[in-house]
This record gives C-alpha cells, sequence and structure tokens, in this order.
C-alpha cells in the first residue's frame, strides 16, 4: 500500500517545553495503525497536527501526498477529538446533521449517511434527546458518528472508546476493521489500553514526544522479547533511559 | 451552505437559551425604565454670550461663575456655532436669553444665575421682563431625554457584546471551535456566520429597545426613528465583533466579564453622560477610539437635535471602520488554530 500519512522530523513546543520532539512516522493507506502510550505523552497533540488545527513548531506533515494544512484535505479527513465537542443545547440529530452539512454532501447521500453512522453507534433511538441529557459513552458514540458522517477515506480517532461498554467497543473495533477491509479507509487511534492496541495492525509507542518503536504487535513482542505489548512498553522504555 | 448551516445553528442554540434571550430582549428594557425614574437635572459650567449690557453687569454675571463672552451682534445660530450654553442679549433695559438647552440642567442653573445677575444690576422686578428661548427641546426637558439616547445606544453595546462574547467563548471552551476547524470550513466563515446569527437577535433587540424608548418612556425623538434604527444596529455590529475578538483573550465566562469594567464601562464615560467640554484634552482624545463615542454623539443628534443620517455621517464611518478593523482581526486570530 502506498503511504496515506507521512511525519517529517515533527516538532511542537508549548512556551519553553517540548512536547513533540522530531517525530517520524509513515502510516499505509487502509490499515489501522495504533498510537499507544500513557497520558501526556504527546498523542493528543500529534494527531491534532495532522488533521491541521494546531501548527508544528518544525518539520512538517503530509496527508495524501498534500501538505497539511490544506482546506480540501479536511473533506477526507474524519476526527474525533479526545474531549467530546458536541453543542449541549441540540439533540443528538441537530448536532450529527450540522456537522454533516459542513461537508460537501448532496441531501439524498447526507440522509442515508445520517442514519448509517447514527445506527453504526446504536444511537438511533436516542438522537431526539438533546446532548445535555447524555451519559458520558453517548457522547463519545456520537462524536464517532460525526467523525464518520461524511465517509472520509482517513479516520483519526482519538481515545475513541473512552467510556464505552466492552460490548459496544468489541462492535465499534468491528465496524472500524470493517471500513479498513471493505472500503480500505486509513484508521488513526489513539489509545493506552493495551488490548486494544492488539487489533491494530501496526502500533507507534509513543512516550515523552517521542516514538519508542513501530511495527505489527507481534514483531514488537518479538524484538523485545515479551510476552504482551505491556511488556513490550516496559522494555521499551527503560531501552530510552 | 455552509455559512447558512452555521447561522441556523448558532440561532437555534440562542432560542434555546432562555435565560440569554431574557437578558438580550428585557434586561435592557427594566434598565432603561429604572434609569427613567432616577435621573432628573445636573450641573455644568455655562458660557454665555452678552450682547450690549454695563460692565457692572459683566462683573455681577462673572461673580455667578459664568463666564462671559462679549459679542456686537448675535443670534441664536452663533449660539450653536460658538459652542455656548446661552446668550444675552440687553436691549432698552429689558433682557432677552437664549438657552441652547442642550443640557437642560445647566439651562436652568444659568437662567437663575442670569436672573439673579440683572436683578442685583437693575434692581427688583427685572426678572419678570426676563425672556427665555430655547433652540433645543424647552422648558421641560429632563435630564433623562438627553441621556436617554446615549442610554439606548449604550444597553445595545453592552448585551450584544457580552452575549456574542460569550457565545463564541463557550464554543472556544467546549472544544467546538477547534472541530469545527476540523472541517473544511473557512475562518471567515466562522466569523461572518457569527455576525448574522447573533446581528439578527440585535436587530430585533434594538427594534425594541428604540421603539419602548420612544412610545412608553416618552424619550425625546425629533428625528427619524429608523435613523435611530441604523446608528444602533452599526453599533450592535461594532460590538458584536469586538465581543467575539475579546472572546479570543479570555478563557472563561468570568474573564469575559472582566473586560466589561475595562472595554464598557469606560465608554459610558465618553459617551456624553458627563460633558466632555470640561474634560481635559487628552481625556477628549481618548474618547476618539471609544465607538459609543460616535454612536453616541449621532443619536443625540437625531433624537434629540433632529438632524439627518447626512449629519451625522463622519460618525457613521467612524462605527463601520471600527466594526472592519474588528472583523478583520477576528479573522486573523482564528489562525492561532488553523493557519489556513
Ligand atoms: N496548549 C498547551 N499548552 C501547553 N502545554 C500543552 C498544551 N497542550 C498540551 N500540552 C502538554 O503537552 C503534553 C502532551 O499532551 P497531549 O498531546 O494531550 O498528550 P496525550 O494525548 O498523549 O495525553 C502534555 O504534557 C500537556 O500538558
Ligand atoms: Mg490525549
Amino acid at each position: 500500500m502506498d503511504t496515506s500519512i507521512s511525519i517529517n522530523k515533527l516538532s511542537k513546543t508549548y512556551g519553553k517545553t517540548a512536547v513533540l520532539k522530531e517525530v517520524d512516522l509513515q502510516v499505509a493507506g487502509g490499515e489501522i495503525f495504533g498510537l499507544i502510550g500513557p497520558s501526556g505523552s504527546g498523542k493528543t497533540t500529534l494527531v491534532k497536527m495532522i488533521v491541521g488545527i494546531d501548527s508544528p513548531s518544525g518539520g512538517m506533515v503530509e496527508v495524501l501526498g498534500k501538505q497539511v494544512p490544506n482546506l480540501s484535505l479536511l473533506q477526507d479527513i474524519g476526527y474525533m477529538a479526545q474531549s467530546d465537542a458536541l453543542y449541549p443545547e441540540l439533540t443528538g440529530r441537530e448536532n450529527l446533521r450540522f456537522f454533516a452539512s459542513l461537508y460537501k454532501m448532496n441531501q439524498a447521500v447526507l440522509k442515508e449517511r445520517l442514519a448509517y453512522a447514527a445506527d453504526l453507534v446504536q444511537l438511533t433511538d436516542e438522537l431526539g434527546k438533546k446532548v445535555a441529557a447524555y451519559s458520558g459513552g453517548m457522547k463519545r458514540r456520537l462524536s464517532l458518528a460525526i467523525a464518520l458522517v461524511h465517509d472520509p477515506q482517513i479516520l483519526i480517532l482519538d481515545e475513541p472508546t473512552v467510556g464505552i461498554d466492552p460490548e459496544l467497543r468489541l462492535s465499534i473495533w468491528n465496524e472500524l476493521m470493517l471500513l479498513k477491509r471493505q472500503q480500505g479507509k486509513t484508521i488513526i487511534v489513539t489509545t493506552h489500553v493495551m488490548d486494544e492496541a492488539e487489533k491494530c495492525d501496526r502500533i507507534a509507542m509513543v512516550r515523552e514526544g517521542g516514538i519508542l518503536a513501530t511495527g505489527t504487535p507481534d514483531e514488537l513482542k518479538a524484538a523485545y522479547g515479551a510476552v504482551d505489548l505491556e511488556g513490550v512498553f516496559l522494555q521499551a522504555g527503560r531501552g530510552a533511559q | 451552505m455552509r455559512i447558512l448551516a452555521l447561522i441556523k445553528r448558532i440561532m437555534l442554540q440562542l432560542l434555546r437559551d432562555k435565560r440569554t434571550m431574557a437578558l438580550l430582549f428585557f434586561a435592557p428594557l427594566i434598565v432603561l425604565t429604572l434609569m427613567y425614574f432616577f435621573f432628573n437635572g445636573d450641573n455644568e459650567n455655562p458660557r454665555l454670550g452678552v450682547v450690549g449690557g454695563t460692565e457692572l453687569l459683566t462683573v455681577a454675571l462673572e461673580n455667578a461663575s459664568i463666564d462671559v463672552v462679549p459679542y456686537s451682534e448675535a443670534d441664536s445660530q452663533t449660539v450653536v456655532e460658538d459652542g455656548l450654553d446661552g446668550l444675552l442679549e440687553v436691549n432698552d433695559g429689558g433682557f432677552q436669553v437664549t438657552l441652547e438647552n442642550n443640557d437642560p440642567g445647566t439651562s436652568r442653573a444659568l437662567l437663575m444665575q442670569v436672573t439673579q445677575a440683572a436683578a442685583m444690576q437693575g434692581g427688583a422686578g427685572v426678572s419678570a421682563s426676563i425672556e427665555a428661548e430655547y433652540i433645543y427641546g424647552d422648558a421641560e426637558t429632563e435630564f433623562f431625554d438627553v441621556l436617554g439616547p446615549i442610554l439606548v445606544g449604550f444597553f445595545v453595546f453592552f448585551f450584544v457584546f457580552l452575549i456574542s462574547g460569550i457565545g463564541l467563548l463557550k464554543e472556544r471552551v467546549s472544544g467546538t471551535l477547534e472541530r469545527l476547524l476540523a472541517t473544511p470550513i473557512r475562518r471567515w466563515e466562522i466569523v461572518f456566520a457569527y455576525l448574522i446569527g447573533f446581528g439578527i437577535f440585535a436587530i430585533i433587540q434594538t427594534i425594541i429597545v428604540v421603539f419602548y424608548s420612544i412610545r412608553v418612556l416618552e424619550m425625546v425623538m425629533v428625528g427619524q426613528v429608523w435613523h435611530v434604527i441604523v446608528i444602533n444596529l452599526m453599533l450592535a455590529l461594532v460590538a458584536l465583533s469586538l465581543g467575539i475578538l475579546l472572546s479570543t483573550f479570555a478563557s472563561s465566562e468570568f474573564q469575559m466579564v472582566q473586560f466589561i469594567p475595562i472595554v464598557v464601562v469606560p465608554q459610558i464615560f465618553f459617551a456624553g453622560i458627563i460633558p466632555l467640554e470640561g474634560m481635559a484634552d487628552w481625556l477628549q482624545n481618548i474618547s476618539r477610539i471609544m465607538p459609543l463615542y460616535y454612536a453616541a454623539d449621532a443619536l443625540k443628534a437625531i433624537m434629540y437635535r433632529g438632524e439627518g443620517l447626512a449629519d451625522v455621517s463622519s460618525n457613521l464611518l467612524a462605527l463601520a471602520t471600527f466594526a472592519a478593523v474588528f472583523i478583520f482581526l477576528n479573522i486573523i486570530a482564528l489562525k492561532r488554530y488553523r493557519k489556513l
């Protein structure tokens, strides 16, 4: 597969603290790529810069061969932020429809996509409720529906399954794998849960603004002689110090 | 299309927020009504033109702390052009006083002092022969009538500033602004959607406040109502664009409220509630950067002196310039999130 996302010596500093340190990363088209790392390691900062809603202090990001930020590129990216960015005064349907109408889509397709996205996250029956009355998990699901409502080629999901019960979590993962397999979508997922990392095609271990190791879960386990990814993480962390 | 979706969403959100609706539409009416009952006359240092009369009269007037400006010939036009508070004409022992009456408090005090000075000089019984004429308003003009146009402008400015500022701030704090910028929307589309979405409410508010002031509070209204509305709309546009611009520098609703004493309150002082004439030059210059100063000046001209939009075109131009600059800065300020 050709390269979908290419990150080159990407750095970000806030004041004097370096949050990302010359990160290099290649994500192939049609793979599920996991960014795994503890809280505060720089995952959110990294994905925001892939989307183009935060500007790098150094280096650059290319998505689908175009340099970020690029307005037309945003039509091809579905972004789910770590904190739910929703309008509590509006209903779930109004939120979903509002975000959908910001993309190029004709009315018939839009209607279809609204139904599909709501169904995928099992929110169809709750769409009439105001978001203020949603639980944390429901908000998370609505955010995910918004991220894929316009059928983007690339999905960037920042901790998508936090606060979602295990059963729904499993069905969301199955759907993500289906999207990858059937439609060749590229999916970037950040998580700090190791069992989710196992489901990714490839993962990058992020720590303190740098990438410790990249590879398939099995490659990494073999390389570090660990039985699970938790072990890989500890090994890789020791090696870096 | 995108901009329409955004406008629709902003309006829907506002309509669902009952408290904000009340703040926008009823609060100005309540405060205006209170002001109506509270305010009455006030004092100022008067400048009096004098035609004829003796040296003795001049001394008597100056002793009453009136600035005497001698003329060989003058009429009501002179009063307006030379910025006098009044004109005293002495002929055949009779006194004719012309009062500018832009500030009824000043007029009343001036008339009283002139009467006293004349009585001292010419003996008792003179007061009966003094005839007073008012250029603007009449003897019944109250302080509130002059204050009114300023207050109308102020409330439009204040409430639109606060509500639009907090509107965009909420979007910033909740992360939805960042989320919006992850869609192909353009920065200017966001700024204009905010201007239009909130602008529609500002139009309704302006119309309610203007009609309430004129019909219910019976504020003096010599000029055209729609001229008053045009000026208030320009002012609302300035307030809107300034509100959303300053929300960039606030990280909570409380911080937005902190802008009120810095940005909003000083404007009242420079809008003419306290007469600017008595202020130091540097203070008067500061008034030139206050949007409310231009709006209040124009509103006073139309509501109280019956002038038209053409007479206040420089004020309108100043307001339009403020709005254009703030709108431009808003579009730039969003670069903080996305460079494009
Ligand atoms: N706007 C900001 N200003 C200053 N520091 C920030 C800002 N955003 C993030 N950081 C810091 O950058 C680091 C990485 O944050 P983040 O990317 O959110 O990590 P993660 O998503 O892996 O939990 C953290 O130490 C965080 O405090
Ligand atoms: Mg994060």
